[in-house]
């Protein structure tokens, strides 16, 4: 592999959909380009004109708090005007697709469209249908791609590299879009990855991703260097995949008892909302090895990069096509 | 190619500036140096070391990052993008008086795009900028303070400015 | 010809006649609706056609089409869909059921063979529901519709997934000897599936239907099969699983038969994997051992027949989400290079074998006498350029729909005129979505 010079590298991806299409070097490029935002947050003045005069819209056809406001707010600190909005989305339901209500936004002159949407691939079809960048925001089971870069970049932060990392996903994996997008970045950047959960909640085929795949915690937690700790969704779980919550905690919580057998470093991650008491206690939620929140700090950081990025990319674009 | 400055040449210059600075600012309480990425912060960290020699006292010192202030932003020069970098600036600027370095003025963009980043960090008292290259051609009405060497460039030609730090070697060309 | 009898003759073409052993070149004098005479020829005709190079086949069978009328003409209509169905070389298509409202009783399949000659393009074969909206609950009036014509009963679009009523089902039917059909799957299993469940419905976070889904139900089906000994055919066939199910139901000498549709022998689940809804269709694409175990299967003469599924749908609606938007791809007017693509192109059939799957094999699971090419027969004839190159481009169908994801292929072999019934129904030089 030719290693280039940092100042060498060109981002060149107007969208960004998810990591599996991503190489390590563009990866580490998102990254390095989020320390240069980071301090914007640490000032009394929390701006920087670098999207001024330009729209974001937020189109978000799922309930999403956490992800709205750190891309809201990301947008605002990069001086872009936001426009919110949001519907509910049902793969049955007629009326406005998705592409008639994104074709109407770019009419109104939107540069960057933020979609949070529950069906796989949403983001990857609106890229297909508009000239504005699209920043996936997290689609059905299938990517959510800055979740997972503010992930690495929280682990990165602390331990300097991902390089040899033993990092364990625990939960659902099969309906989780995190767990996928941090299986591309983690692995990419040379972690060992083991996902724990039952075997219900695996994906087909889980064996032929880059993985380890184990179904007993207290078996792998004392190896780990990193552990994330999937919410579990009620929501998404259409059929009785595993007994009951009760016999869930048992077998895959991270209580303060299990935490005695991991690592004294080993970071505890988790993206958010935590349901406490089931899939984390809440004394190892807010414990010291906890950097739940430095994720949600860092995620600010990483989506600003994004934004910046694409809209980079989409001006050099649109320069060669005037060209 | 043609060289403008070597590598004595320039450290003497940068001893005159100190000492310039050294007289005019020197009793300024809260005189601190900023660099701009990237070479004009080798030279501030060259500068503050020899004013903190003149002045007997240590002199704070950071790097600034002006990538998300310039103005071609959206209008990229060919398909090259800067890189944004890290602003490392660990002191309040607040009522300080900073000293701005940067290698080369030429059309004066970077500077407005570091007074304004600088603006955004809080309010000093005073800045005063100083060059190691004027090479003339201003496009804003920004002049500096202290300048190192000026000399009239053509249009097409280009200053290079090369320190060891990043270069190996040390000198400044016109090409 | 005098008198105002019709008369076609067709010079110099290589006629393959596959249920009768025929493979040579002869001349073929159609009269009325009929074919009279076989041979070298040189009797006056009205319209004489030189089919030098070509092959003179008769006319292809497909035994599932969808034509969306009533209720989703927008999709397509009897008239839209039998135009597409000529420009394809099918003189005879079977419509599913699975229309809005569905046809379950004897006025729906009265309904459709009056549009059918209304169209008077193809000839339209109809299936009724097996039970009543295709709800799998309670029987349809099998009877009423089999003594309307119904050539057969399925609850296409979805398998009846109750053992009992499927049971019931057969028994019923068997009374008048008509096929019954059923789109295997198990719902239980395939739940809100979009795709294949396999490596790549993970990478896509889409939720997968696991090939035991169609399996299960096929394996299910021939048991029933056994106690009933009715005729069973499966549709659509597209897991290995199926293959072995099937092959071991021929050998315990079942009346069981199946269909196999260009997609599943040309495409796989990768295709899937830019998230094209053009490719989304149920059974889902499957991967590339399915697709070669079919094509075996094709070879070893354990596929009865090709069928193209054809399944319009709307743009607007094939734009949707990946999860949202309907199965079906379109695929009547361009199955035959396909098929040549699939099957001749490897040297897995010739055109006699492959022209069997598509005239007299087909018809032999309707309980028809049709496709075949013998004086005294009907004369439903397609003329095909063996070697035409072309593009396709759904742009110029003469379906309603354009979901066709060979848009853009360029392949070989294209029907050139299509006869039904002793009349010209379709050529090529009209205009064609097959213009080379």
């Amino acid at each position: 592999m030719t290693k280039h010079k940092k100042t060498d590298f060109q981002w060149r991806n107007k969208h960004l959909i998810g990591l599996s299409d991503l190489s390590r070097e563009e990866i580490e490029f998102i990254l390095d380009t989020a320390r240069g935002f980071e301090e914007i947050s640490t000032r009394s003045i929390k701006k920087a004109p670098a999207l001024r005069g330009k729209v974001v819209v937020n189109m978000f056809f799922e309930d999403s708090t956490r992800t709205r406001n750190s891309f809201t707010l990301a947008a605002g600190r990069l001086s872009a005007d936001v426009i919110e909005f949001s519907k509910s989305y049902s793969s049955v339901s007629k009326g406005e697709t998705l592409i008639d209500t994104a074709r109407n936004l770019e009419a109104m002159g939107v540069d960057i469209v933020v979609i949070r949407h529950g069906a796989g691939g949403a983001p990857k079809l609106l890229s297909r249908s508009i000239n504005a960048c699209v920043v996936n925001a997290g689609d059905g089971y299938h990517e959510h791609p800055t979740q997972a870069l503010l992930d690495v970049y929280t682990i990165r932060q602390i331990k300097g590299t991902l390089d040899g990392l033993k990092i364990g996903i625990v939960g659902d994996i099969a309906h989780s879009r995190v767990a996928r997008s941090n299986i591309y970045a983690m692995t990419k950047l040379g972690a060992e990855v083991t996902l724990i959960g039952p075997p219900t909640l695996m994906p087909a085929q889980v064996q032929k991703l880059p993985v380890q795949v184990s179904c007993d915690l207290d078996a792998v937690i004392e190896k780990l260097d990193v552990i994330n700790m999937l919410r579990i969704q009620f929501e998404r779980l259409g059929g009785n995949l595993f007994p009951s919550i009760r016999e869930y905690s048992h077998f895959f919580g991270l209580t303060v008892d299990r935490m005695k057998k991991a690592k004294p470093d080993m970071l505890v991650m988790h993206p958010g909302p935590i349901n406490r008491g089931l899939e984390i206690e809440s004394e190892v939620a807010d414990g010291p090895r906890s950097v739940i929140l430095r994720q949600v700090a860092n995620g600010l950081a990483i989506r600003m990069a994004v934004l910046f990025l694409v809209n980079q990319a989409a001006a050099v674009e649109a320069k060669e096509q005037k060209s | 190619m043609k060289i403008l400055l070597d590598e004595k040449q320039i450290d003497q210059i940068l001893d005159r500036i100190s000492s310039n600075i050294a007289d005019d600012l020197g009793s300024h309480k809260e005189l601190v140096v900023i660099g701009i990425r990237s070479r004009g912060e080798i030279l501030a960290e060259r500068l503050c070391s020899k004013l903190g020699r003149l002045l007997g006292k240590e002199i704070p010192f950071g790097t600034l990052d002006i990538t998300l202030y310039r103005d071609d932003i959206h209008d990229p020069a060919g398909d090259i993008q800067p890189q944004v970098r890290t602003t490392e600036i660990d002191f309040d600027i607040h009522k300080t008086t900073i000293l701005l370095v940067d290698d080369v003025l030429h059309t004066g963009r970077s500077v407005r795009a570091a007074l304004d980043a600088l603006t955004d960090l809080g309010r000093p008292r005073t800045i005063r900028l100083a060059v190691l290259v004027d090479r003339g051609s201003h496009e804003l009405p920004i002049h500096a303070d202290y300048v190192g060497i000026k000399s009239e460039v053509a249009e097409e030609e280009s200053v290079r400015v090369q320190l060891k730090e990043t270069d190996q070697i040390e000198q400044v060309t016109v090409e | 010809m005098t008198n105002g009898i019709r008369s076609i003759l067709i010079k110099n073409g290589r006629l393959i006649d596959p249920a009768n052993g025929v493979d040579e070149v002869a001349d073929l004098l159609i009269t009325e609706d009929k074919v009279q005479k076989i041979g070298r020829l040189d009797n006056k005709a009205d319209t004489v056609l030189d089919a030098t190079g070509r092959i003179v086949s008769p006319g292809l069978i497909d035994l599932h089409v969808h034509f969306r009328q009533p209720g989703d003409e927008e999709e397509e209509t009897i008239a839209s869909g039998s135009a597409a169905a000529v420009a394809g070389g099918f003189t005879s298509v079977v419509c599913m059921p699975n229309t809005n409202p569905p046809i379950d009783e004897a006025t729906g399949v009265e309904f459709i063979h009056r549009m059918g000659r209304q169209a008077r393009k193809t000839f339209i074969y109809v299936m009724g529901a097996l039970t009543k909206d295709r709800k799998g609950e309670d029987l349809a009036e099998i009877g009423l519709m089999a003594q309307a014509g119904a050539i057969g009963f399925t609850d296409d679009g979805a398998g009846v997934q109750n053992t009992a009523v499927m049971l019931r089902a057969m028994k019923y039917a068997s009374m008048f000897g008509l096929v019954v059909s059923q789109h295997c799957q198990d719902d239980s299993l395939a739940r809100n599936g979009v795709m294949n469940a396999g490596y790549n419905s993970t990478i896509l976070g889409l939720p997968g239907i696991d090939p035991l889904a169609e399996e299960m139900m096929l394996w299910r089906d021939i048991q029933l099969v056994k106690k009933t000994q009715v005729r069973y055919h499966a549709q659509h066939i597209s897991t290995a699983g199926s293959v072995s199910i099937i092959r071991q139901a021929k050998e315990e000498g079942l009346p069981v038969t199946c269909e196999v549709t260009p997609h599943h022998l040309l495409l796989t689940e990768e295709y899937v994997r830019d998230y094209d809804t053009n490719y989304k269709v149920n059974p889902p694409l499957r991967t590339l051992a399915d697709v070669e175990a079919l094509r075996r299967a094709v070879q070893e003469g354990l596929i009865d027949a090709l069928a193209t599924d054809h399944a319009p749908h709307l743009k607007s609606e094939k734009e949707l989400e990946f999860l949202a938007a309907p199965f079906g791809i379109a695929s009547l007017e361009c199955a035959l290079p396909l098929y040549r693509k699939a099957l001749i192109d490897p040297g897995l059939l010739d055109w006699p074998q492959m022209l069997a799957m598509l005239t007299w094999r087909p018809a032999r699971i309707l309980g028809v006498q049709k496709g075949t090419l013998a004086v005294g027969d009907r004369a439903d004839v397609a003329i095909i350029d063996p070697d035409a190159e072309w593009t396709i481009d759904s742009g110029r169908f003469y379906s309603k729909s354009h979901n066709c994801p060979y848009d853009g292929w360029t392949v070989k072999g294209r029907v050139l005129q299509t006869i039904v019934a002793g009349e010209l129904r379709y050529s090529a030089d009209e205009r064609s979505a097959c213009r080379s």
